[in-house]
């Protein structure tokens, strides 16, 4: 389950008196909790023969970034055409999509990067009744077995559970230098593949966006002098109260 | 409006998680409105009642020892359904940010996380919520007939209340089959230290401390002050500091009453994990480090050289306060 997100780097701005998010200038791309898993589902694919699917709610115009997956080896991709409104009816759609079909294993990322509902795949659990693992940061079977690591405040917790499962993954579940890029061969192979849109099921919103505004700026920074860092505490203690 | 929240604690004490869902919810209620916690082994309930809490359903099943969402879930929509609440809140916690969504696919209720203020509007409910990794606060209506809300953290305080509260024995029932279904075997946390997610002061470094041989002086820093330590992406990435302490929009999101950034450039994918702390204090050696730009002191010198000064000078503070 894939989410494509503006690039972290982005500013951004709304349009239509502040009610919509500005897409124009806005580069979009994978969201990054979502490469550490394409990267897991395409070692679980190489080492098993497993077969990797994406699918994705949303536009048309995000297609590229659908390649893209293709292009790194998934075998096919499924669209669901509609603009994302709110994560239940994303999740609605997801759950629908899920339903006749047996994936052993799904893997979704723990938040989306642009709202950062941090819900639908937790929705989308609840809606099929798949078993689900939250933050996972590590992914390993033995046997029928399915260890999965979570993070958990200060910490980390191992469970064990059985597939079909989903996930939502993160940062972990395979190393940064893992993360792969679409090579040339890979890029000509993906124009081949199928990607299949579909329509969406009928679905209300919980939830509306009603208006955006930007965060309050911050007043300039109190510069203290290296050498004067009696002022800092002093600071720190009556102004700010924070120690 | 009746609330229900879900109360987490550290051996059986509310912790301060659980007390700022209390005290927002208890703003949220209004008078005559009833706040119900359900915690699982929670042991001194009036540590909630001190913040407006009336009445507190606790489990006493071992099988709930230890974490499982879906059993809690199941639990919180049981207890849903007993008290009548309108609104269920978790907190922003690994566990809060599991069973949250949950919950909500099985009442067929909003979801709605990142919560910053309290409804502007009670029907229909409409509340502010971070958006866009921090660069947007968005305002939503709900139009659901309950919803479950995920509170950011630190964002609305804690704020006494004291109320006259009871305790009652909650029995709910799940059966053996769901947690045979996940069950936790190993549980692994970094002991002796401040967990990064109830931190008041979080020391956090980046690479401008050149090598993980030079954390030592974080530590310290961390120590005095009884502060958590974080550090930025490449330090995780490079294996200086363990992947639990990387901060920003891919890592932890933070917001301690005190966040200090020593020898870090701050990227815009950091500041968006980081810039909700209420103070900012950047100690860098380079005056046009961008972090500047965010914070609310700023100290610009060598990190080797201030850093052990200000050891020195905290430890002569704490001396006398
Ligand atoms: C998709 C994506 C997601 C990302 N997510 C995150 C994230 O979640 N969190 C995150 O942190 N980064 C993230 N990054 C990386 C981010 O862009 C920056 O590269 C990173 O934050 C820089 O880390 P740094 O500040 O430690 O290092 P640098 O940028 O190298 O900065 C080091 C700083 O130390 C200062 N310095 C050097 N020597 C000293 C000294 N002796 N004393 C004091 N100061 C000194 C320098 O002036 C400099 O400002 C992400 C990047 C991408 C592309």
């Amino acid at each position: 389950m894939l989410s494509v997100v503006p690039d972290t780097t982005s500013k951004i701005n709304f349009t239509d008196d502040n009610t919509r998010f500005d897409k124009a200038g806005i580069q979009f791309v994978m969201n990054p909790h979502d490469e550490f898993g394409l990267t897991k589902a395409m070692q679980i694919k190489e080492s098993t023969g497993a077969e990797l699917h994406v699918v994705h709610v949303g536009p048309q115009a995000f297609e590229p970034v659908m390649r893209k997956v293709l292009a790194i080896g998934a075998d096919k991709a499924f669209r669901i055409d509609m603009e994302p409104a709110d994560s239940y009816t994303t999740a609605v759609q997801l759950a629908a999509f899920l339903k006749d079909k047996d994936y052993d294993l799904i893997i979704a990322g723990k938040e989306s990067l642009d709202y950062n509902g941090n819900a639908v795949h937790g929705l989308v659990a609840a809606m099929t009744g798949l078993r689900f693992v939250n933050a996972v940061m590590g992914l390993d079977f033995e046997g029928d077995k399915v260890l999965v690591t979570r993070e958990i405040e200060g910490g980390k917790e191992t469970l064990e559970t059985r597939l079909p499962l989903l996930i939502g993954g993160q940062k972990g579940l395979v190393k940064e230098e893992e993360l792969r890029i679409p090579n040339m061969r890979g890029i000509m192979m993906a124009r081949k593949k199928p990607l299949e849109v579909i329509p969406p099921v009928e679905a209300t919103q919980a939830v509306e966006f009603l208006r955006f505004e930007k965060p309050p700026v911050k007043s300039a920074v109190k510069l203290v002098d290296k050498d004067n860092l009696d002022e800092l505490i002093d600071l720190l203690h009556n102004e700010a109260k924070v120690i | 409006m009746n609330i229900l929240i879900f109360a987490e604690h550290n051996q059986g004490k509310p912790n301060k998680t659980a007390k700022e869902l209390a005290s927002y919810a208890r703003a949220l209620a209004g008078e005559g409105g009833t706040v119900t916690a359900l915690g699982f082994g929670l042991q001194s309930p009036e540590d909630l009642y001190a913040y407006g809490v009336n009445q507190v359903l606790n489990v006493d099943d071992a099988r709930f020892d230890s974490f499982n969402a879906k059993a809690y879930a199941l639990a919180l929509q049981q207890a849903v359904e007993k008290t009548g609440a309108d609104v269920v809140l978790a907190g922003q916690t690994a566990d809060g940010q599991y069973v949250g969504p949950l919950l909500a696919g099985l009442l067929g209720a909003a979801y709605v996380t990142q919560v910053v203020s309290l409804p502007e509007n009670s029907k229909p409910l409409a509340l502010k919520r971070k958006s866009f990794s921090n660069k947007a606060i968005a305002t939503v209506q709900i139009d659901t007939e309950k919803a479950v809300l995920n509170l950011a953290k630190n964002s609305y305080g804690l704020h006494e209340n004291p109320v006259g509260g009871s305790v009652e024995n909650f029995a709910p029932q799940v059966d053996d089959a769901v947690f045979d279904d996940i069950r936790s075997v190993r549980v692994e946390k970094a002991t002796g230290k401040v967990p990064l997610a109830d931190a008041e002061i979080i020391v956090s470094a980046g690479r401008g401390l050149k090598g993980p041989e030079n954390w030592g002086m974080i530590e310290e820093l961390a120590d005095v002050l009884g502060a958590a330590t974080a550090c930025s992406k490449p330090v995780a990435d490079m294996g200086w500091r363990p992947h639990t302490e990387h901060v920003g929009q891919t890592g932890k999101q933070v917001a301690p009453n005190l966040y200090i950034a020593i020898g870090i450039s701050g990227a815009i994918q950091h500041l968006a994990g980081v810039n909700s702390s209420k103070n900012i204090l950047v100690i860098n050696i380079d005056p046009e480090a961008p972090f500047f730009k965010a914070a609310d002191y700023g100290v610009v010198g060598d990190a080797f050289e201030v850093v052990p000064k200000l050891i020195e000078k905290l430890k002569a503070f704490k001396a006398e306060h």
